[in-house]
């Protein structure tokens, strides 16, 4: 099986911002930074749920929209007071396609 | 014995590498030397101090054709190669093949040109060679136009070159910044200020569609339908290595040629160095290395061992007057940290990147002179932790002292200058300090000490702590957010006076400690430009939060409420059928009337927004801002048309002031009351502004609430007509937007700067007049319905991808 799926280009993102992608265990949101960097996270919220895929993107951080918790997106750890973390998926930019490495989704579904 | 040696290619790298080979292995190889151009060796790098006319061609020749003689080199300049044929070991010049024993392709990269429409008229040049720069030269006489795509470090040495010989230039970058790929936008914006000032024109986040012209370039056509004329136009994009000669010989390519540590290729006789090579999946394009690599082969092919190892590499812009200098890996990722410092009235901008405890890159703009310690300190990879706090401070503070930050305002003598603007230096603020001023307002008031710009205040208030020890309480109003030193209304002050009208522009200039904000400044910011600059602000949707952004009101499972507005209240069978429609065809859960007086649909799903915008607005209605900072509802009760009570039409003043005030944005929500009697049915005296009607006229009132705070509103003005509430409350609503500190409702901005001075403002018919003008520019571009604008593009509100069907094959 491919471990890495091309789901979609790196212009459909706008920078500082997210797009979400289906997965049957819920939602991936894949964020694009200022200087275009990539990065995916479940898009759930630790805290309450939130879609983080709707916060504000700042540096390699973002905030929940919901309750403003901020997560660093490359390691998926909440920052400041706030504990928890989302998981994070590996994705990266090859020729200005996004490859998601759809193993670790894919082994979730079979556990 | 001697062997044949053929090397294709006379430019940077091979020059080198024949240097050193001929030192270390005289005679050793007969060889002849291959090149496309007409010429020996040159500085390629110096190309552009030829373009700006600083130097000459003569000045930057390093191999000529005599020196290649005398090296009794076989010089077949002008003459491209057109095939190598491995198996006889021939090499195919245009004019003849030749033998060899060794092969070295060093053919360097090809410009890389987007097949635009028009690409190949005559004047559509890249910037590689003599020839470009000739070409440019020759465009480049007073009066001329140029416009140059790509703003990386290529296309901004050409654009400045050619300014400098007097064309009128402009560039087209399709990033959001320059240089993006070494600088953040604050140091690219340090830079396009930079380059504007000496005429350049910079057009950032623009896509070329067309060059334009029947038999030579007249100008360059962009997406969103801009044209800039152009008698010359430079394609600066990019490079690619030049591996042709080595793909039809069925050397192995990847993007470059393939290389082992000693510069062979995947053919033993074969060597290849310079920019066409790939080598650990690597590829070059700046010379270090490159002359690295010509050392590595030179010992190869004189028999001695060697291997290349790449090292970082460093880049400096060579345009006069903009320093710039960049090293290692910046980009930001995972486990790195930053540190930033700015400096924002001399223009300086520097970044370091760390990763654990290494330095991993560098950034610098406007003071570079630390450029190579830094460098330093990357390729040796030193463990930085002892001088991590001063590190940014450069070798002058290496070893960890000056930690205390007020040590190095106490060693300022006295007559070192403190404030800029008004040229105030330390003496004479220590004078006023002791004379009796104890608040920064106080000092201000004295020397004039950061009355201007105001961006040394830090620096007053820390010669105020020294001088006043305990006794000085900083400043009580708390800075913006951890992302800054100063206040909101430091922040609006400082937008205004130097004119900063980018999110990046304020960054810089006002030191912004972090690299791109937080979710909690970058809003504030965009508001504070759009209202101080209706006409050349862009507002940036990726600093709203998301409710804005989205135009709809999020809810606590990610669906979304919809309100679309209802002017007054009022509607229609017409607009309760739409809806109605629209609650079937979306599924939507719930239907409420809010508390003023419109309905909103909840649990609308995120991709379905689009649609149900599209289909109100076909309805004839828009949003109804009910997510916004800006004006949402103008609550109104029936009035004279059906009450008994009734004074004035206070539903039809109602309707007429959300029309007047809907879509401007302010500095939190804003909510009306018009009530038609004292009875007061629409319960004005607890909005953001209300009106009561009165049988004499009409009572305005402002500064109510009722959330976490339930406020009665305080009488602001009474006056006679309809036309008056209009202009009192636009004028009133415009000096909140100007004034106020994101965030703060009317109340609370009321609070702080008392409404005897809001009312004065707004009874002053000269101010009046200014800010209702003010306030109906701002509405000319923002009084526009957002829905309208998204539901034209529905696809960036669905999933990218979904991958439940591909996970179930
Ligand atoms: C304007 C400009 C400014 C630059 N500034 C900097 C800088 O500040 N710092 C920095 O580090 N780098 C800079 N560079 C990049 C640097 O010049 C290159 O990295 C370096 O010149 C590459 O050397 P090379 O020998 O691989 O290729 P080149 O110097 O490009 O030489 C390749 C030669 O091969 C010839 N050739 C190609 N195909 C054939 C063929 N089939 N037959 C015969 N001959 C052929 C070409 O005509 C060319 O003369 C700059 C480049 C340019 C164009
Ligand atoms: S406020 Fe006065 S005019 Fe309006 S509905 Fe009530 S009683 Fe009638
Ligand atoms: S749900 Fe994310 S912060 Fe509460």
């Amino acid at each position: 099986m491919s471990q890495l799926i091309d789901i979609a280009a790196l212009e459909d993102i706008p920078p500082q911002g997210a797009r979400v992608v289906r997965t049957p265990q819920g939602c991936v949101a894949v964020f694009r930074t200022a200087d275009d960097r990539v990065f995916a996270l479940d898009d759930r919220c630790p805290h309450k749920g939130g879609p983080l895929s709707e916060g504000i993107v700042h540096g390699t951080s973002v905030t929940c929209p919901l309750h403003n918790w901020v997560f660093d997106m490359a390691t998926g750890q909440a920052q400041g007071a706030d504990s928890g973390a989302v998981a994070t998926h590996a994705v990266r930019v090859e020729g200005g396609r996004i490859l998601l490495n759809h193993t670790v989704l894919a082994q979730r579904n079979t556990a | 014995m001697t062997r044949k040696l053929v090397v294709i290619g006379a430019g940077m790298a091979s020059g080198r590498m024949l240097e050193h080979l001929f030192d270390q292995a005289p005679g050793q190889w007969d060889v002849t030397l291959f090149n496309a151009e007409p010429r020996g060796n040159y500085n390629r790098l110096m190309l552009s101090p030829v373009l700006s006319g600083d130097k000459t061609y003569d000045q930057i020749v390093t191999h000529d054709t005599d020196w290649y003689l005398a090296q009794g080199v076989t010089c077949r300049f002008g003459e491209a190669v057109v095939g190598i044929d491995r198996g006889a070991r021939i090499v195919h010049g245009a004019r003849g093949p030749v033998e060899y024993d060794a092969l070295v392709i060093a053919t360097g990269s090809a410009p890389f040109i987007i097949p635009l429409p028009g690409h190949k008229l005559p004047g559509v040049v890249a910037y590689r060679d003599l020839e470009d720069t000739n070409a440019m030269i020759e465009a480049s006489r007073p009066g001329a136009t140029a416009v140059v795509i790509g703003g990386g470090l290529l296309g901004l040495e050409a654009a400045a070159g050619m300014a400098a010989r007097g064309a009128e230039v402009t560039v087209i970058h399709l990033m959001g910044h320059l240089m993006e790929r070494q600088l953040d936008p604050a140091a690219g914006y340090l830079l396009q200020r930079d380059l504007e000032k000496r005429g350049i024109r910079i057009h950032c986040k623009g896509a070329t569609k067309a060059i334009l012209g029947t038999d030579r370039v007249e100008a360059v056509l962009l997406e969103d339908g801009t044209t800039y004329p152009a008698d010359l136009v430079c394609m600066a994009v990019g490079i690619r290595p030049e591996t042709r000669l080595a793909n039809d010989a069925g050397l192995e390519v990847a993007r470059g040629i393939t290389v082992d540590d000693q510069m062979r290729t995947s053919d033993p006789a074969i060597f290849a160095l310079g920019e066409c090579v790939e080598h650990d999946g690597q590829l070059f394009g700046l010379v270090a290395p490159l002359y690295d690599q010509a050392k590595v082969l030179a010992a190869t092919l004189a028999g001695t061992p060697a291997a290349f190892m790449p090292l970082q590499t460093a880049t400096k812009l060579k345009v006069t007057g903009c320093d710039l200098f960049s090293a290692g890996d910046f980009a930001e990722g995972p486990g790195r940290e930053d540190i930033v410092f700015r400096d924002p009235g001399r223009g300086i901008y520097k970044r370091l990147i760390l990763e654990g405890d290494r330095l991993i890159g560098a950034v610098m703009y406007g003071d570079t002179a630390d450029g190579p310690w830094f460098f330093d300190k990357i390729r040796s990879g030193a463990d930085i932790t002892a001088d991590r706090d001063t590190l940014i401070f450069g070798p002058a503070f290496a070893g960890g002292a000056q930690a205390d930050p007020l040590a190095a305002v106490a060693a300022l003598p006295p007559e070192a200058e403190i404030c800029g603007c008004n040229g105030v230096c330390k003496g004479t603020i220590v004078t006023a300090i002791q004379g009796g001023a104890a608040t920064l307002d106080a000092v201000r008031g004295l020397t004039k000490a950061s009355a201007s710009c105001g961006t040394c205040t830090g620096l007053v208030e820390q010669v105020m702590a020294l001088t006043l020890g305990d006794g000085f309480a900083a400043n009580a109003n708390p800075p913006m957010c951890k992302c800054t030193d100063h206040t909101h209304e430091d922040v609006r002050r400082l937008i205004k006076s130097m004119g900063l009208k980018t999110i990046p522009a304020v960054m810089q200039d006002l030191g912004w400690k972090t690299v791109g904000g937080c979710a909690s400044c970058r809003p504030a910011l965009n508001y504070y430009l759009i209202a101080d600059w209706p006409l050349e602000y862009r507002d940036d949707r990726q600093s709203r939060f998301v409710n804005e952004r989205n135009h709809a009101n999020i809810q606590k499972d990610g669906t979304y409420s919809v309100v679309p507005r209802m002017w007054g209240g009022v509607t229609t069978s017409a607009e309760l059928r739409a809806i109605a429609d629209a609650v079937d065809r979306y599924a939507v859960p719930m239907i409420k009337v809010t508390g003023g007086q419109r309905i909103d649909l909840l649990g609308v799903r995120k991709e379905d927004l689009p649609a149900i915008w599209s289909d109100f607005n076909q309805a004839g209605m828009v949003s109804g801002h009910a997510y916004a900072k800006g004006l949402r509802t103008v609550k109104t009760c029936v009035g004279t048309d059906f009450c008994r009570f009734g004074t004035q039409d206070s539903t039809g003043l109602g309707i007429r002031l959300e029309k007047l005030l809907w879509g401007s944005w302010t500095p939190a929500k804003v909510k009306l009351g018009v009530s038609g009697c004292p009875r007061n049915c629409a319960e004005a005296t607890c909005k953001d502004i209300g009106v009561v009607c009165v049988d004499s006229g009409f009572q305005i009132s402002v500064a109510g609430a009722a959330g976490m705070d339930v406020r009665e509103t305080v009488p602001l003005l009474t006056v006679e007509t309809e036309d008056e509430v209009c202009d009192v409350i636009s004028a009133f609503v415009q000096l909140y937007r100007e004034q106020a500190r994101y965030l703060h409702r009317i109340y609370k901005w009321v609070d702080k700067v008392g409404l005897d001075w809001a009312r004065e403002q707004v009874a002053d018919p000269a101010t009046r007049a200014g800010l209702i003008e003010r306030f109906r520019l701002s509405q000319t571009i923002y009084q526009t319905d957002p829905w309208a604008e998204h539901a034209a593009r529905p696809d960036e509100w669905a999933p990218v991808a979904d991958l439940r069907l591909r996970a179930a094959e």
